[in-house]
């Protein structure tokens, strides 16, 4: 199979290379980054036979239109922006065969916000801090530390065996999608336009005077138009503080709920800085974390207290999944002698 | 020391309540030993002015509940080894200029203290300062010790643009801003030095528990500088 190369035909709203960023470096003050919502892009990159940490697109709303100058196996996870090959419509969650000259184009938003396109191979762009994901403000990592434009082109890794088989088992008609079995039902994510979050306490929960307790838990809160990668700012009844807190910085996580002054909450999201100094009252569990990724500005969630045992035990669980579909598809594809 | 929860994916260690030296010392020790022991789920540690967050893969920890059993494991760690501070700090020397453009707000900070700009450039450079914290930026240091003298409010309207090495003063802090970004600061100085370049290993020229100490050259000296 011969490495993949790609050219952006159109940019879309905002695609970027993204993996699954950069855990080792919070102490530099470098965000951690990747992929918004990181289940869609471990699963689009089993789903080619990809390693889950392999580099993709995230594509925001507007997709990017795609040729494919080579034959390339690959897979959309997450939002389903109504994608398009050669003008016949492709699923999420399924591995497709592309000829060369193939293009691939998106149409109108059906589901969610962000997709996921996994390229056997991966994408190979010069890794920064150990990965391939950009951090925009910062101007590093991905393609140049932007986002793609027009005219980029774009080159892929060596396809793994597995990727080889998955591709030849396209071609001979015995695989008509394979996400059927690959992806049990519990690990599709339920996304929706008006999200149920499960949430934890978060250090300064106790600080919320009693009805904004309340509000935060039973309230319904929408995504407001100024969310980004950094953070979503939700809109909703303000929150206050039983009293003025001066809290010294320190750090903060992929999905803590922070309330600056003014009452109004935000969720961090994948480049979010290291640190902040505004109070931390809750914190997403991070199996919902997918939920809020696909969350559109003007979509609308509500959040549902929970124990952290409870997140970590449906964490836990949800990497157990994971692990079955990793090792189904290495089973089923995985390289062997064949006859 | 307090643990509790920091999402379902850290611990957050938490020190002391307030900034000073005593406090940052305990969260420097913190660090050398969690680094020391480096529990195989640990992912990263983030010290801060009174707490050390440990960023770790709960599915490394495994079992039924981890967040209990790391930290147990920190625990452990940290009953092990003394409550050294850790290695021996470094002093980082920042090179300013202290001169013309490279520093809009210079006069008006002076002028705010009833000082002349050369007072303002003596005291600036006169002080040792210690890194608290990274954070807010990658690369950014938090530094404590800017003489009460200099303490300038955050300007009214902040830049949009403020340039990669501008040093600045904001209410009682000071600090070089390592990429380009908006900001509020009163610039009274820049530097060549790259205090973050992401194509250099390490990236960030400053870390938690460095001392800091800022030299004046010229306008032409810091044309010149090169790294």
């Amino acid at each position: 199979m011969e490495r993949v190369t790609l050219r952006i035909a159109g940019a879309g709203l905002q695609t970027t290379v993204q993996d699954l960023g950069r855990p080792a470096h919070l102490h530099a003050g470098v965000p951690g980054g990747g992929a918004m919502d990181r289940l869609a892009l471990r699963a689009a990159n089993l789903l080619v036979g990809n390693d889950e940490r392999d580099a993709g697109l995230e594509a925001a709303l507007i997709g990017p239109t795609i040729v494919f100058e080579t034959a390339a196996l690959f897979a959309l996870g997450g939002a389903d922006l109504g994608a398009a090959l050669n003008g016949e419509p492709i699923h999420t969650w399924s591995p497709v065969a592309a000829a060369a000259g193939s293009t691939l184009r998106f149409g109108q938003p059906l589901l969610g916000c962000r997709t996921y396109i996994a390229i056997a191979g991966g994408i190979e762009v010069p890794p920064v801090f150990g990965s391939r994901s950009t951090y925009i403000r910062g101007g590093f990592g991905g393609l140049e530390g932007r986002a793609l434009r027009a005219g980029d082109t774009l080159s892929c890794g060596a396809a793994s065996p597995t990727s080889v088989n998955i591709a030849r088992s396209i071609a001979e008609g015995t695989t008509t999608g394979i996400g059927g079995w690959s992806l049990g039902a519990t690990l599709r994510p339920r996304y929706a336009a008006d999200a149920v979050v499960r949430v934890i306490e978060g250090a300064h929960t106790n600080l919320l005077t009693a009805t904004a307790r309340e509000a935060l838990f039973g309230g319904r809160f929408r995504v407001s138009s100024s969310s980004d990668r950094m953070g979503y700012r939700l809109e909703g009844d303000a929150l206050t503080l039983r009293e003025p807190t001066e809290l010294l910085s320190e750090a903060v996580a992929f999905g803590t709920i922070q309330l600056p002054p003014g009452g109004a909450p935000i969720i961090l999201m994948a480049d979010r800085q290291t640190t902040g100094g505004y109070p931390r009252i809750g914190e997403v569990a991070s199996v919902d974390l997918p939920l809020v990724a696909q969350l559109r500005p003007g979509d609308s969630l509500r959040f549902h207290e929970i124990s952290l045992d409870e997140a970590q035990r449906q964490y836990l669980r949800q990497e157990a999944e994971l692990s079955q579909a990793r090792a189904g598809i290495a089973l089923r594809f995985g390289t062997r002698i064949r006859p | 020391m307090r643990f509790a929860p920091l999402g379902d994916q850290a611990v957050m260690i938490t020190l002391g309540t307030s900034i000073d030296e005593p406090t940052h010392r305990l969260v420097r020790s913190v660090v050398s030993r969690l680094r020391a022991a480096a529990p195989a789920a640990m992912t990263d540690l983030v010290p801060a002015f009174a707490s050390v967050a440990v960023h770790y893969e709960p599915a490394i920890v495994g079992g039924d509940r981890p967040y209990a059993r790391f930290v147990e494991t920190l625990e452990a760690a940290l009953a092990e080894g003394s409550m050294a501070d850790g290695p021996t700090p470094r002093t980082i020397e920042i090179p300013v200029c202290y001169e013309g453009e490279l520093a809009p707000d210079l006069e008006e900070v002076a002028r705010r203290h009833g000082l002349s700009a050369s007072d303002v450039v003596e005291l600036h450079t006169a002080g040792e300062y210690l890194v608290y914290m990274i954070g807010f930026m990658p690369g950014f240091a938090y530094l404590g010790g800017l003489s009460p003298r200099l303490a300038t409010p955050r300007r009214a309207s902040p830049r949009t643009a403020v340039p990669s090495g501008a040093v600045g003063i904001g209410g009682q802090q000071t600090g070089v801003y390592p990429m380009v970004s908006p900001g509020g600061w009163n610039l009274i100085g820049r530097t060549p030095r790259a205090i973050f370049d992401s194509a250099r290993e390490p990236a960030a020229l400053l870390d938690t528990g460095d001392r800091v100490r800022f030299r004046a050259i010229t306008r032409a000296e810091f044309d010149a500088w090169s790294e």
